[in-house]
């Protein structure tokens, strides 16, 4: 693809904490190239507001490579922008043309409280996954790939959940801002293999009670998460947390 | 953990609504299985003959309180989840997905089903009320000729237009909430996603589209009538 620069108007959220009220702020950034990623757009206006003496823009960012979920923007209406299954990082510029508007918010969450600018707090979803997202069997050392036999369609399913990043998409894409597609990744890559056996019947219970606890909505099946998701994890996954659910509930030896 | 708490979870209140949703479609077929006896071209003996079992027959009105409180399960947890779950996002976006990552009436279940209880509250109020007020209330009671109360009521140009609307809202609340339910249960799965998806699209579709030309029919019954 021919390589071009433009100029674009950005409309961008600031918000100093979680304390004060945010607003909007407009920047006209020049000569952009189309090869940048959409992050190193934001570097190239953030060394212009330091150049200024201006504050510059807080956003999350850590591998840059689409595999870490620190990255976190709401483009245009879109979790992650509007390429499908793509992180913020991985999206680039040649996507937008000269004169764009680009209106990049944080992720909007009761349950993602912004800690500045387009920097939210995510630690939700570490207190999620500390009250049920584990095994306590001692695994020691790496075994032999080939001792505990698996069916391949299970390891690839739970592999296939496995790949969630955590970077919270999901809940910015959900209308009522659920965190469903994530626990249901997490109970998942677990429920379908031995080693996530003797903890079955809690986990499930205990992840959603914290999911509720935290302040995430609730599931309504609308879909938008497994759109936006940049992993593709599949709504089957919520259907699996569903069938979880409806097991310990109904089980005898369910304590959670 | 007890039962009631396992209940009042996110997924729990969502178990109570998706099988109470299953359990009212299963109830639209009955009812539109009926109903759909006022199309034998007889002056309505047919449909009378199943009216008159369907209100005299004590298994039905067993099974109506059932139905009474399945609908009332329905829509307190289904009301109190639209509430909760509007207020998880206090901050709005400034520019929204819209259509581009889900469909409108997945989103706007709560207005649907609120359209829906506006609807229902005057269907009662034309059909149901009144036999089984008699019934319970008024020693002198003699059934009401439900095929001639509809001739009647739906001689009404406008009752016919309000009972349309509420057939397009039960489309498009069924549109989402057949497949809803069961994904809810946990069969969206791979192998099953695909055939409910299907069969609650010609559900949604066919089932409100038999209802909606009742009142047109009986429009036409009544109108011949006067004349």
């Amino acid at each position: 693809m021919q390589h071009y620069n433009m100029n674009l108007t950005l409309k961008v959220w600031r918000q100093k904490n979680n304390k004060v009220k945010g607003h909007f702020e407009t920047f006209q950034v020049k000569d952009v190239s189309s090869e940048m990623s959409f992050l190193e757009m934001f570097d190239v206006l953030n060394e212009q507001l330091v150049a200024e003496g201006k504050e510059p823009i807080a956003f999350d960012h850590d591998c840059r490579e689409g595999i870490c979920g620190m990255c976190s923007m709401y483009i245009n209406g879109r979790a992650h922008g509007p390429w499908h299954e793509t992180t913020t990082c991985q999206l680039h510029m040649r996507e937008y043309k000269d004169g764009d508007t680009i209106v990049v918010e944080p992720w909007r969450a009761q349950a993602f409280p912004v800690i500045k600018d387009l920097v939210v707090d995510r630690t939700s979803f570490d207190r999620i996954i500390a009250s049920g997202g584990y095994v306590s069997v001692n695994t020691g050392n790496a075994v032999d790939a080939n001792a505990l036999p698996i069916e391949k369609q299970k390891a690839d399913e739970s592999f296939a959940a496995a790949t969630c990043i955590g970077c919270g998409a999901c809940v910015a894409a959900c209308p009522n801002a659920s965190a469903m597609l994530f626990v249901s990744a997490k109970v998942s890559h677990l429920a379908l293999l031995p080693q996530g056996e003797p903890e079955r019947k809690t986990r499930a219970v205990n992840m959603i009670k914290q999911m509720d606890a935290e302040g995430f909505g609730s599931c309504t099946n609308i879909g938008a998460c497994e759109a936006e998701c940049p992993k593709g994890i599949s709504l089957e996954n919520i259907a699996r947390l569903n069938r979880e659910y409806i097991g310990a509930v109904f089980s005898g030896s369910a304590q959670g | 953990m007890n039962w009631k708490n396992y209940f009042s979870t996110s997924i729990g209140r969502k178990l109570i609504v998706g099988a109470t949703g299953l359990f009212l479609i299963s109830f639209l077929v009955v009812h539109c299985y009926v109903n759909a006896m006022v199309f034998w071209n007889d002056g309505g003996k047919h449909f009378t003959e199943a009216a008159a079992f369907m209100g005299g027959n004590v298994a039905v009105r067993i099974l109506e309180i059932g139905l009474f409180a399945g609908l009332i399960a329905h829509i307190a947890q289904g009301l109190m989840l639209w509430s909760q779950n509007s207020k998880r996002r206090p901050v709005r976006y400034e520019v929204s997905a819209g259509n581009k990552t889900s469909r409108w009436y997945s989103r706007s279940m709560g207005l649907l089903g609120t359209l829906i209880l506006l609807f229902l509250i005057l269907h009662l109020y034309h059909f149901w009320a009144p036999n089984r007020y008699g019934q319970a209330f008024d020693a002198a009671w003699r059934e009401e000729d439900l095929y001639e109360k509809m001739a009647v009521v739906f001689s009404e140009m406008w009752v016919v237009i309000v009972y349309i609307l509420g057939c397009i809202s039960l489309a498009w609340h069924l549109m989402h909430g057949f497949f809803s339910g069961f994904q809810t249960f946990g069969l969206g799965t791979h192998k099953y996603k695909g055939l409910i998806r299907s069969v609650g699209i010609a559900f949604a579709i066919i089932i409100p589209l038999i209802f909606a030309s009742m009142p047109i029919y009986m429009h036409c019954v009544g109108t011949c009538n006067a004349h």
